[in-house]
């Protein structure tokens, strides 16, 4: 419809080229019923050695220490601080386009709804890994949820890290949630049309017998509407709660109430550069062009140039107010981080995520595969060094210069990181091949002639 | 062999204008039990089949309001009643930082539980043994077919009417679905030895996976509780000297501090003639001197250093310390006697510390002052 797509007043057909119903759910249902192809093979042998690269790491950390990181004072929040924020971040823009997208009649989000959710699971899967590790005895974490306990304590809930763990695990707990109503009609289309007894018995549990009927509908519909109404609060809370990690703070660069609204912007940000480059390949792979078209993909780049704009508002502001608020060490701090030691992260961050994105204003630009996918990848590295700069150059250089201190990851640190990239495209691919990559049943609703005329 | 059960009588539909109205349709002619089966919600059909708005609604209001108030309470109850602990010079109920898990909570509590009532009570799911199960019909609504089913159980069914019906309303493929029989005879029961097996195995693997993580993991490394660390412990061993000896002797020729040795060993006259009470009689002292007395002293010399022990009997008699000797020695002899011993009395040097065995001096002194007052001492 790219020829098409000069009128703006009329709304474009969400799914190109008027399929049939049934042909959807074949089309659909296809990964999941062929052997898996050489491509993903390939694909997965890559991600399941990047896995084992951090399981190793995270083995060693577990028998040794933290010592292996590269952490001390006064940084003492390095990679995997920065690796928790980022993944948070990744996973807001599944729940963005799944909960906010469909409160706001954004049908053209059926089609990637249900993938951009899976991939908020799978952030917050690869999220929670960071904070455990950090508190260096990984085998307690039952310490983070207030329990009756032998000690006669409880958690402090006067902290932001106690919230963290609340909006964290509600967070992971309410997408799982979201997630799998959604599934349980296809799973039910599933079961219908597979002809494996195994696979057949997996479905039919899985979708606790699901029948299409209408008197479900009608609760289910009022259900998923709920379920978004809640999301929706709920997502925004989470990111803004990390940063209240930093900002209930005193350190000059983080005490600042900029960053609830910014932390958020940006994980929408680089959360939707993730989905955007994950999908060029699903799409690709899966034959899916004509349900996951050109049009979504510009919509989500026009969303980054938003949320990418925003974030570079952010940068000046938090520039502007350590000059105008005339406090010394905030001064210094933002000088620090533009000029000091890690000027080259603060360099890449604002190339990044403020300059390269504005290419998307070129329509070309916005409809160009290659060039969309490139700036994707810049807006991603940009992101992880926003939090990176955020983090690390504030810890190590705040108002006493004799307890300033320089920070450098160790490889484990890097193993660590890259296992999290291994474990959460490792879900992905296992998830394309066993679960329908996009909602059968919402597709269905917004075909053409999929609605009643209403004559 | 028993007679097939129906269960209802299926018909099926290409459009979803035409379900529409057959709904409507089915509904004017007064059957109540009937549904109607789509493979995605088709806008409009609960107008056409008369369904009232779903009550989900009321439902997550009062989990959320549960939740919210559950949550506010708690946090009260820890934070004011059960531990109350100031953080950062805040108020211990210090509610805006509850606000966070406050809000966290209801929404968890809100949606699950949705999910939750919707799915057991609306829905009374998991159930896979309806009878639409695996018929053609599901297989055909499940993909791209619109389809209604009359049950068997409504009032105004008849087989041939209600047939006629759906044919009239443009159903096609009208079919009747039956129960199935294996599942209305329910063979299993809870005895079976399969359930019975599979509920031994669960309960081997929980238990002993509780045990080993428990009992046994707990205490491994590196789980152990840093029990093991690579720090030298007194009485042990080393191999880091050349002696093997973990705890390390003095060097030659030093002295701890504290640890002066005693000049006046075994010269009792040299010690009352050269020894001064380096600390003044003042109420600390004399109350320090008073803890140390009824710690050390007063077992056998009596809280009041009258003689009279708690140990009367058992002990050779201790002394009375009101004596003309005693009170006439100075300080100096006291103290070496505390030193060093003197008769059944062992040497305190090691339990109690210089300054504490002076101030133990005051102390006696005020005993024996009091219990040989003066006229002058009562003006």
């Amino acid at each position: 419809m790219s020829t098409a797509a000069t009128d703006y007043t009329r709304e474009f057909p969400v799914v190109e080229g008027r399929p049939k119903a049934a042909e959807l759910d074949a089309t659909i249902a296809a990964p999941l019923d062929q052997f898996p192809s050489r491509v993903w093979w390939i694909a997965i042998s890559i991600t399941l050695s990047f896995l084992s690269i951090g399981a190793f790491c995270i083995g060693m950390t577990l028998y040794e220490g933290l010592g292996l990181w590269g952490v001390n004072q006064p940084v003492s929040w390095g990679f995997d601080i920065v690796n928790f924020v980022f993944w948070i971040g990744i996973g807001h823009a599944g729940t963005l386009i799944s909960a906010i997208l469909f409160l706001l009649r954004q049908r053209w989000r059926t089609g990637i709804a249900r993938f951009a959710e899976a991939m908020t699971i799978f952030a917050v899967m690869c999220a929670g890994l960071f904070p455990l590790l950090h508190t260096g005895r990984q085998w307690l974490p039952m310490y983070l949820t207030p329990y009756p306990n032998q000690h006669g304590l409880w958690v402090n809930f006067t902290s932001p890290l106690v919230w963290d763990v609340f909006a964290v695990s509600t967070y992971f707990i309410v997408s799982a949630v979201f997630w799998y109503v959604g599934l349980i009609p296809d799973l039910a289309t599933l079961r219908d049309r597979t002809t494996s007894k195994i696979k057949k018995t997996i479905y039919s549990v899985f979708s606790l017998g699901w029948r299409h009927s209408n008197r479900h509908w009608q609760h289910y519909e009022r259900a998923y509407l709920i379920l978004a109404g809640f999301a929706t609060p709920l997502v925004l809370s989470v990111h803004t709660i990390v940063s209240f990690d930093f900002a209930v703070s005193v350190i000059p660069g983080w005490h600042t109430t900029v960053f609830p609204p910014y932390f958020v912007a940006g994980a929408v940000f680089s959360g939707f550069a993730m989905v955007q480059n994950v999908l060029i390949f699903v799409r690709q792979a899966f034959n899916l062009k004509h349900i996951i078209t050109l049009d979504h993909l510009e919509k989500m780049n026009k969303v980054m140039i938003v949320t990418g704009s925003m974030v570079g508002y952010a940068y000046a502001m938090e520039l502007f107010i350590a000059w105008y608020g005339g406090n010394q060490f905030e001064r210094f701090v933002f000088l620090n981080r533009a000029l000091g030691p890690y000027a080259w992260a603060y360099w890449t961050m604002v190339s990044c995520n403020v300059i390269f994105p504005q290419l998307f204003w070129f329509k070309k630009i916005r409809r160009s595969i290659p060039a969309m996918f490139a700036i994707g990848i810049l807006v991603n590295i940009g992101m992880w060094f926003e939090r990176f700069v955020i983090v690390v150059t504030s810890l190590s250089r705040d108002f006493l210069p004799s307890s300033w201190g320089h920070y450098t990851p160790t490889l484990y640190d890097a193993g660590i990181l890259l296992g999290s990239f291994g474990l959460f495209f490792t879900l992905i691919l296992i998830f394309v091949r066993v679960l329908p990559v996009v909602s059968i049943s919402e597709v269905k609703g917004v075909i053409e002639g999929g609605q009643p005329s209403h004559r | 062999m028993k007679e097939k059960q129906q269960f209802s009588l299926t018909a099926l539909f290409d459009t979803p204008d035409e379900i529409i109205r057959a709904a409507h349709e089915t509904r004017s002619a007064g059957y109540t039990r009937y549904d109607v089966h789509t493979p995605y919600p088709v806008h409009g059909m609960d107008k056409a089949m008369g369904l009232r708005q779903s009550r989900l609604g009321i439902f997550v209001l009062i989990f959320g309001l549960f939740g919210a108030v559950s949550s506010v309470l708690f946090m009260t109850w820890v934070t004011l009643v059960d531990y109350p602990l100031v953080i950062g010079g805040k108020p211990f109920w210090s509610w805006p930082a509850f606000v966070p898990v406050a809000f966290e909570i209801t929404v968890l509590m809100a949606s699950v539980l949705l999910v939750v009532t919707m799915i057991v009570l609306y829905f009374k799911f998991p159930n896979i043994s309806h009878p639409l199960h695996d018929t053609p019909y599901m297989k055909r609504i499940s993909s791209d077919k619109f389809g209604i089913s009359i049950q068997v159980d409504d009032p105004k069914f008849n087989e041939r009417e209600v047939r006629e019906f759906l044919y009239k309303i443009g159903g096609k493929e009208i079919t009747p679905v039956y129960f199935d029989l294996e599942d209305l005879d329910h063979g299993q029961t809870m005895f079976d030895p399969k359930f019975l097996g599979v509920l031994a195995l669960t309960a081997i693997l929980v238990s002993g996976a509780t045990y080993a993580v428990f009992n046994q993991l707990m205490f491994m490394e590196p789980f152990s509780w840093m029990s093991t660390q690579a720090k030298q412990k007194a009485q042990r061993p080393s191999d880091l000297f050349k002696d093997g000896i973990g705890m390390r002797p003095p060097v030659e020729g030093t002295v701890a501090r504290g640890f002066l040795p005693y000049l006046f060993k075994g010269k009792p006259d040299e010690a009352g003639k050269n020894l001064v009470n380096p600390l003044f009689a003042t109420k600390e002292v004399i109350e320090r001197g008073k803890a140390t007395y009824l710690t050390y002293c007063s077992p056998c010399h009596g809280n009041f250093a009258r003689g009279d022990s708690r140990l009367r009997g058992q002990f050779p008699n201790p002394p009375t310390l009101h004596s003309d000797k005693v009170r006439n020695w100075p300080d100096g002899s006291i103290y070496h006697v505390i030193t060093e011993g003197q008769n059944v009395m062992p040497a305190y040097a090691s339990q109690i510390s210089r300054d504490d065995r002076w101030a133990i001096i005051h102390y006696l002194r005020v005993l024996q002052r009091a219990h040989n007052a003066k006229e002058s001492d009562l003006k």
